[in-house]
């Protein structure tokens, strides 16, 4: 997801025997669905792999921020501006909780931007496609969006306290996103021709990264069995994505869209008997490709935050210049 | 990155009071050079959905908390004394109300 490949240790999860009484005792709470707090006693993989994980979902929301902040100017029209605009600002506020949340365990905001920065860290892939169009605005809210809620709604009762009450802030705010994806996407199916095959073309272009938010394959994603051990993950890769397939594939039929995919089929035997949709396989070279740093906009995304972060230096400084004057000021008087 | 170290902006609690709310309460926290700019950042981060009508920011290091292993010790004397509650007392049905 906004966090898709999250390294940790590897080893499988321990059993309750192989504990320590330390080790043992954090299990046991975690299985009991007690809430972590941040100065409380954790291993180190469960410290480190939350780092990872918090911290690429906030950087995920920072470099969010370009592709849509790529039409802010273009808009077509004043109410559409500010909702973006809104939303925008919204995304903002997100990478803020989250950066707040990663900080209890340890690390400082300064120290997780420089890993962004030099690009040890990772981002979600989906920021690095361009928006070619308008309507990329309203494919991301309803697809990008809406696949972040799928993943973020389950994250709410992650097992880290400071993690899982950020979530519930986000996924408050996120549904507003993915609405207003939604509303962009009707208005272009139901308009002029032209619309609609921009509409169409958008959705033929995000359909495919959209899935592949969901990570690698339940069989490659080796670190999953501890996450969820650890109540950090609550639900598989494999199973949200199909999650988000069954919920979207009605919303395009809605709009009178085809979904890019020709093995898109009904199956009245997935979901345990309650049907689900069987559909193509996600290109993993692809995923694997991007995630590595060699997608269409990688370079353009990651050149964007450091001319920010390298041209605002002076600002930042100032800001804390002024800040010590005045605190001299203050103990002068 | 930059050539030269420069000093890290420091981390401030905020704690909101909602439109009828009794208290404050801790909504999260963010990064400011000052409590100036953290009040209006605070604004702009907790309460662009009209969450509040009175912000307090702290500096988080002035805030000293409780810690996990403490909390029986901490809070246990408060349970042996029952007679705190008023549901302690017994008082006749015919007094009513009370």
């Amino acid at each position: 997801m906004y966090a898709q490949k999250v390294e940790s240790t590897g080893a499988r999860p321990k059993s309750l025997d192989e504990m320590d009484p330390q080790e043992r005792a954090f299990q046991e709470r975690i299985d009991a669905n007690i809430k972590i707090e941040p100065k409380e006693w954790m291993p180190e993989g469960y410290r480190k792999t939350l780092i990872r994980q918090i911290s690429q979902h906030a950087h995920s929301e920072i470099v969010g921020q370009l592709p849509e902040g790529n039409w802010i100017t273009r808009a077509p029209t004043l109410d559409r501006k500010a909702i973006l605009l809104a939303k925008v600002q919204d995304e903002a506020g997100h990478g803020l909780y989250l950066y707040c949340a990663a900080e209890t365990l340890g690390v400082t905001r300064d120290q997780l931007t420089e890993q962004l920065l030099s690009g040890k860290a990772k981002y979600s892939s989906i920021f690095n496609y361009p928006t070619l169009t308008w309507a990329d605005i309203g494919a991301i809210g309803w697809l990008v969006d809406g696949a972040a809620i799928m993943n973020q709604v389950p994250l709410q009762r992650c097992s880290y306290g400071p993690y899982s009450r950020a979530m519930i802030r986000v996924c408050k705010e996120e549904s507003f996103h993915q609405r207003q994806g939604y509303d962009i996407m009707m208005v272009l199916s139901k308009g002029s021709e032209e619309q609609r095959a921009m509409a169409q073309d958008a959705l033929n272009r995000w359909w495919w990264p959209s899935l592949m938010m969901f990570g690698p394959s339940d069989a490659e994603s080796v670190h999953s069995a501890q996450s969820m051990a650890w109540g950090i993950k609550q639900d598989s890769n494999d199973d949200l994505r199909q999650k988000f397939v069954d919920q979207t594939v009605p919303q395009a039929e809605y709009l009178g869209l085809k979904v890019p995919d020709d093995d898109i089929v009904w199956n009245e035997a997935k979901n345990d008997g309650k049907g689900g949709y069987d559909f193509g396989e996600v290109n993993w070279d692809e995923f694997f490709d991007v995630l590595a740093g060699n997608g269409p906009c990688n370079a353009e995304r990651l050149g964007a935050r450091v001319k920010a972060w390298e041209d605002g230096a002076w600002f930042r400084d100032g800001l804390m210049a002024h800040a010590d004057k005045q605190a001299a000021r203050k103990i002068a008087a | 990155m930059s050539e030269h170290k420069r000093k890290e902006w420091p981390l401030w609690e905020v704690f909101v009071r909602g439109q009828h709310g009794l208290s404050h309460r801790h909504v999260g926290s963010l990064h400011a050079p000052d409590a100036e700019m953290a009040i209006n950042n605070a604004r702009d981060v907790y309460t662009r959905r009209s969450e509040g009508v009175s912000l307090w920011v702290v500096p988080a290091d002035a805030i000293t908390a409780t810690s996990p292993g403490d909390k029986e010790p901490l809070f246990e004397p408060a349970n042996d004394k029952v007679y705190r509650h008023p549901t302690f007392y017994d008082i006749p049905d015919e007094i009513g109300h009370m």
